[in-house]
């Protein structure tokens, strides 16, 4: 050993001369964030190259979650193959059902009855509702703020017990057959969403108030994740992300499907496409699904729930493409026909998986941390991205 | 559209309506530019869906169908060309910024090559997985066996 005395302070000359002038400088550096991450909703990898804290790219790798629903509804009858696709977007389990039933119903020429339109589109907009909760429940927690988390998720349950009582499923719901529905409403289902639209209003007035003028949630959201409209188009990005950067497109009114042209509603659209007006366009979104709800709750006809098909569904030689306005954008379904029972081709053309491609866009030039706000604002779900 | 593209391309270009909805059915070698067309002078400057169908017996077994819609003309439309098994497309992403990870699903699914695709690579599956699933003579309960005992350490996933 050593004795310390013998040992002298070092000079400042030689320290001076020793340093490395490396150190510190500021080398890319590529670090990798998931499949394990509770701020990527899922198992979502994203390879990040930063330089300092400033991100210069970001690759994501998917498919931790790919289960072949493609292959297994080309494995399956039409009506079989129907539960499968709520596992794809689990949080807007109903508006997958409803593009599927539909586009089937389009193969084989028929309507749903109107009763079934309306219960349809109430429960249709409910699950819109749902998922925009959980959208800013999760959002707002990855950003910072916990109580948001709390109040989306006690009145999202409101929602999901109306599901419940429905068809006996809160999530993966089923919610729809192919021609129509499989169950009346239950006694009460009109008092019961009546009674939802009074609680919820002002529950949104109360989430707005622990954000909308939050110091910090300004900070953290405005000029974050910027994505111009042209960009959204050029890179198929739909739903809240394309309408907040100012390009007013929306299915439900461009091209009508169930009976969204009876009713009478905005929609909303942002000027920066930041994060901030993203989330103000989904606020919106939620005020004006109630508007609808409002008035298919009132408006609900007597008359059957199913309309006149087969019991084998075997639509005639062809194809058709169906999309409708999901919570999450456009969710298209192909579905190439054979004549048989079971579909020759089904192609799910999922709004998350699009949209995600557009995150190495919003993210270049950001800081590591937006990238967590950036992928809570794209609003995906990874069991749709991968599916 | 149609009648403009039936006087210049012939026989090459078969427009046709089912349900309501037009698609048409186009020669492979005319693909680049009817594409190109469709985005720069139809306007349908939003690349909605790439994808495929299988028919094994079919001599040009693959159909690969792009889906567009135009904003200002607030209309569909499905381009649609057969294709051999191995032959390649070119890829749309010059056109379509969107086709990126289209194209790589085409190609992870059905083993589909497009030409001048940035980074043409598995999206869904691992990179070094064999097979390409959505083709019909892939069964539902096949997987790459091989890839599942080295890398899972399990003798078979089922």
């Amino acid at each position: 050993m050593t004795d310390p005395k013998t040992l002298s302070p070092p000079s400042l000359e030689t320290h001076v001369a020793a340093h490395d002038d490396t150190f510190l400088d500021t080398n890319e550096l590529v670090i990798n964030m998931g499949p394990q991450h509770p701020a990527t909703h899922g198992v979502l990898r994203v390879i990040l190259r930063l330089d300092g804290e400033k991100v210069l790219g970001l690759e994501c790798v998917i498919g931790y979650l790919h289960r072949g629903v493609e292959k297994i509804g080309e494995n399956r009858t039409y009506a079989m193959f129907n539960p499968y696709v709520d596992r794809m977007d689990y949080v807007a389990a109903v508006s997958n059902g409803l593009g599927y039933c539909e586009a089937v119903e389009k193969l084989l020429n028929v309507e749903a009855p109107p009763r079934a339109q309306y219960i349809r589109v109430i429960l249709t907009e409910l699950n819109r509702i749902a998922s925009h909760q959980l959208w800013l429940g999760t959002h707002a927690l990855d950003i910072g703020a916990i109580t948001p988390l709390f109040y989306t998720f006690r009145d999202r349950e409101e929602i999901l017990k109306i599901f419940e009582k429905y068809c006996g499923a809160r999530l993966t719901t089923h919610a729809f057959r192919i021609g129509g529905l499989q169950y009346e409403s239950y006694d009460g289902f009109e008092q019961d969403v009546k009674n939802f639209i009074s609680f919820f209003k002002p529950k949104i007035d109360e989430y707005e108030e622990l954000l909308t003028t939050n110091r910090i949630w300004l900070e953290r959201t405005k000029g974050v994740g910027v994505i111009s409209g042209k960009d959204c188009i050029a890179l198929g990005v739909t739903g809240p992300v394309l309408r907040a950067s100012g390009v007013k497109w929306d299915i439900r009114k461009a091209q009508p499907y169930a009976n969204y042209k009876n009713f009478d509603f905005e929609i909303p659209i942002g000027l920066n496409g930041d994060t901030y007006d993203r989330y103000l366009v989904r606020m919106v979104e939620m005020r004006q699904a109630l508007r609808i709800l409002e008035q298919a709750v009132n408006g609900i006809p007597a008359g059957p729930i199913m309309a006149k098909v087969p019991k084998v569904i075997k639509p005639p030689v062809g194809e058709v493409y169906h999309s409708i306005e999901a919570p999450k954008g456009e969710l298209g379904y192909f579905i190439v026909s054979d004549g048989s029972t079971q579909p020759y081709r089904v192609r799910v053309r999922p709004p998350s998986f699009v949209n995600l491609q557009a995150l190495d866009l919003m993210c270049r030039g950001q800081l590591v941390a937006d990238v967590i706000a950036v992928i809570g604002t794209l609003d995906i779900v990874l069991g749709e991205v991968d599916r | 559209m149609v009648a403009k593209f039936k006087r210049e391309y012939g026989s090459g270009v078969d427009p046709l309506t089912y349900l309501g909805q037009n698609y048409m059915v186009v020669d492979r070698s005319l693909i680049p530019e009817i594409l190109q067309i469709l985005r720069n002078e139809e306007q349908f400057d939003y690349c909605v869906d790439i994808t495929a169908v299988h028919y094994p017996k079919r001599e040009k077994q693959f159909d690969v169908i792009w889906i567009l819609y135009s904003f200002a003309r607030n209309e569909r439309v499905r381009v649609k060309t057969p294709i051999a098994d191995g032959e390649t497309l070119p890829s749309s992403v010059p056109i379509w910024a969107t086709a990126n990870w289209l194209e790589r699903e085409v190609y992870d699914m059905f083993g589909i090559k497009f030409d001048g695709h940035p980074d043409l690579k598995r999206i869904l599956l691992p990179d070094g997985w064999k097979g390409h699933p959505l083709r019909k003579d892939y069964g539902i309960l096949q997987q790459d066996n091989e890839w599942v005992q080295i890398n899972l350490g399990i003798e078979s996933g089922q």
